[in-house]
């Protein structure tokens, strides 16, 4: 600690060069802070606080595919299964395609068993749900989108399901509104708009008696593959084979599919970080250099090789580290208005974590060379070369 | 004073191997950013093309009407009988209209280089085609049959996912289906799917019904009556579209997402590039300070310096502009990737580095260049002369 002064000094030497230079390692580390927050949270999709419990059972061949709902039935009789819920996708939009409204028919008492504690509802909200058969619950960030009012009559369409008249656009009235209990689920279910299960069956001219999915939660997480593998089991060689997995592996394959999302960020901060390296190389380089008859002297005044180097490696490491805390700080400011731009996609500052780790690697590449050549500093040389 | 400019500029491009490493810093530093910008709009173009070459003007899709995309649609025989009446489709020698009753369904099929599944688009095709998809060409193998589960895997699809070959067997919902040949359709998304017999498809996935109609009409022309004739008619809903049209509206998403996220990521890189031009182009002035105060010395004015060290930045920038954009070019133009298109099903497209986007990232290397070395330049211009010599 008692070099930080001549540490600091040292720093400072050339002020631009050092601002210069630290403002692009903040760059490079906003955008690291970025990327891997943005890479963690399609490696880590969040299923809630207590999602580890909830299963998704789809059609093998495909989700696009339905089952029937008498499987229901047999999927209640799984040992480990707590209970069981059903639901369709109904590819719901308000008024224009880019509107997209995640228009969700479920049945009421099942499904409040399965998320029994994922929702907040006012008690009357709830009650008027039940007794409403066109009732809707929309989520509150969904009614201020759109400036919906608890007791509006909104049409929804749906892209796919046709109702006996031939009508694709659904009516609901609004009786109440939801959030979710946990924070981070919130960008998830930000357009979600729930409705009942009985009146979308009824109403619907075809696909009567099927459902989209099931989703289970089991009584201990724990035996999560066990469950999954008896309810998959009971279907096997029926025309309707299903595949049951943890909510979070069904989005992760789901997200998968989309490309290799991680492959082309990694890529990018590749890219960034051989750049940066090259710069703030240069910048260690000359200052060093310039700096060889100083140098010299703090080794004639008896400063050993050791301490030598250290001072060279901990001025890159302040250097380096200055500049991640900053453009780590600066991009956990901003991780709002990316959560904004990429809705339901819940981000952690969590991935802003191995970004210490590349500042002190990057460090010790740019500083150890640097150092090893004031260590090897000859003396007199150095010193003669002065004048 | 273009003498005076032109002896400068010379001067200091001499120098310029002295300073290779300060000088390096400028050109990897834009390189790394032309590259990071034209691969990821080359992404975007890429998908953009595949789409927008599916479709000729004179084709159209005819789905049930507010369906957005062919999975959610649901059109019955007697839908497809009304449509094949319709004016306007290119008839053969017996009649009959060309006019393609697709059935589009979702396969799982494992992905070659992660091994995990993925959605292929099975497509149920019609007897009518090769009338109607003329691009249709097989490279290996030969056509499929009706009522025997046989299929066709496009080149692209068979690139990217596993089992795709002429004779290989694919497992599809209980039942083996045998690849009988691949095809080409002139790069456009169709060369993702999977081909075979509509009436085979529907009695395996136990479905009455079809997608949609193709049909190709005698001219573009042709088109509003057509529409007019199908959409007036009482017995339909549908919803008739020119093929392009239909195309253009999947990949608007994709490719705007891709412009947004390229712009953004490579201007932050910017920002970073640019000090990092400051830097070297500050310590070019600096070490050049004796020559510049001894030019200013003997006549020399402010504005050919500053321009001469604007162009050596210029200069350093358009060279990271070309190198960046021919690695961009050199490892990803062609390279295959596929993602998730609008009907919930996989597209594979090629990363596409076109002139545009060359053009595009040398704009950007200059524009990059000229900040950084516009500040430099004008502390050299202001280097005080008595102060410069005397420190020599």
């Amino acid at each position: 600690m008692k070099f930080f002064p001549l540490l600091w000094a040292t720093l400072w030497r050339k002020k631009t060069r050092t601002i210069f230079t630290l403002l692009s390692i903040v760059v490079a580390f906003l955008l690291f802070g970025l990327l891997e927050t943005v890479d963690y949270a399609f490696s880590h999709p969040s299923g809630g606080a207590s999602g580890a419990d909830r299963l998704i059972t789809i059609n093998k061949y495909s989700i696009t595919f339905s089952l029937p709902y008498a499987d229901v039935q047999e999927i209640k009789s799984v040992p480990g299964v707590a209970a069981v819920t059903w639901l369709s996708w109904f590819g719901g939009y308000y008024q224009e395609a880019k509107n997209f409204v995640f228009a969700l028919p479920i049945d009421t008492d099942s499904y409040f068993t399965v998320y029994n504690d994922d929702f907040v509802i006012a008690d009357d909200q709830m009650r008027a749900f039940r007794n409403t058969r066109t009732g809707g619950l929309a989520n509150s960030a969904l009614l201020k989108k759109y400036g919906w009012k608890i007791g509006d009559k909104i049409p929804v369409h749906s892209t796919i399901w046709t109702q006996k008249d031939g009508s694709l656009d659904w009516t609901f009235d609004i009786v109440g509104v939801f959030d979710t209990k946990d924070p981070s689920q919130a960008s998830a279910q930000a357009a979600t708009f729930l409705f009942h299960y009985e009146m979308f069956d009824e109403g619907r001219n075809f696909g009567k008696g099927n459902v989209g999915w099931f989703e289970e939660r089991v009584a201990d997480p724990a035996q999560s593959a066990a469950v999954s593998n008896k309810i998959d089991a009971l279907f096997a060689n029926s025309a309707n084979e299903t595949k049951t997995q943890p909510a979070k592996d069904f989005a992760l394959a789901f997200i998968k599919q989309l490309g290799d999302i991680g492959f082309v960020l990694h890529a990018i901060l590749g890219a960034v970080f051989f750049t940066l390296l090259f710069l703030t190389g240069n910048t260690m380089m000359q200052s060093v250099r310039e700096r060889i008859p100083e140098l010299a002297v703090l080794k004639t005044l008896g400063f050993g090789n050791g301490t030598i180097l250290g001072l060279v490696v901990a001025e890159s490491l302040l250097l380096c580290g200055m500049g991640a805390v900053i453009g780590l700080g600066l991009s956990y400011v901003a991780l709002p208005g990316i959560k904004n731009a990429l809705q339901g996609v819940d981000l952690s500052p969590a991935g802003l974590v191995p970004g210490f780790g590349v500042a002190v690697l990057l460090a010790l590449i740019v500083g150890i060379p640097p150092a090893v050549r004031a260590v090897r500093l000859n003396i007199i040389d150095a010193l003669a070369a002065q004048h | 004073m273009f003498k005076q400019l032109a002896a400068v500029t010379w001067m200091n491009l001499q120098t310029l191997p002295q300073r290779f490493g300060a000088s390096s810093v400028i050109v990897i530093g834009i390189a790394g950013v032309v590259a990071v910008l034209v691969s990821v709009l080359a992404m975007g173009v890429g998908f953009q093309h595949t789409l927008a070459d599916s479709g000729r003007a004179d084709r159209v899709i005819i789905l049930r009407g507010g369906s957005d995309v062919e999975l959610n649609s649901n059109l019955t025989r007697e839908d497809i009988d009304v449509i094949a009446s319709a004016p306007g489709l290119v008839k053969d020698s017996l009649g009959k209209p060309a006019l393609s009753n697709e059935l589009v369904t979702v396969a799982n099929v494992p992905k070659i280089d992660t091994g995990t599944d993925a959605n292929v688009t099975l497509r149920g095709v019609g007897a009518k085609l090769l009338t109607v998809r003329p691009e249709i060409h097989l490279v290996s193998g030969r056509m499929f049959q009706p009522a025997v589960r046989e299929l066709i895997a496009g080149a692209g699809a068979a690139r990217q996912f596993r089992g795709l070959t002429a004779g290989s067997i694919l497992r599809l919902r209980n039942a083996d289906w045998t690849v009988t040949g691949v095809f080409t359709s002139d790069g456009d998304v169709h060369e993702s799917e999977l081909l075979a017999d509509v009436d085979t498809v529907a009695s395996a996935i136990e479905r009455t019904g079809y997608s949609s109609a193709i049909g190709l009409l005698e001219s573009a022309a042709a088109f509003d009556a057509f529409k007019d004739a199908l959409t007036t008619d009482p017995r339909l809903k549908v919803d008739v579209q020119r093929e392009p049209d239909y195309y253009a509206a999947q990949s608007k998403d994709l490719s705007k997402t891709l412009k947004v996220v390229g712009t953004t990521v490579a201007a932050i890189m910017a920002i970073g590039a640019m000090f990092g031009a400051l830097n070297s182009m500050y310590s070019a002035v600096a070490t050049r300070s004796l020559e510049i105060a001894t030019l200013r010395a003997i006549g020399f004015g402010g504005v050919p310096i500053v321009i001469s060290v604007l162009i050596e930045a210029l200069l350093l920038s358009l060279l990271g502009g070309l190198l960046g954009a021919a690695l961009a070019w050199v490892f990803f133009n062609g390279h295959s990737v596929s993602t998730l298109g609008g009907a919930f099903a996989q597209v594979v497209f090629k990363l596409t580095v076109t002139r545009t986007l060359i053009v595009t990232g040398i704009v950007w290397a200059c524009i990059i260049g000229l900040l950084g070395g516009f500040f430099p330049a004008v502390r050299a211009a202001r280097i005080p002369v008595a102060e410069a010599l005397r420190a020599a």
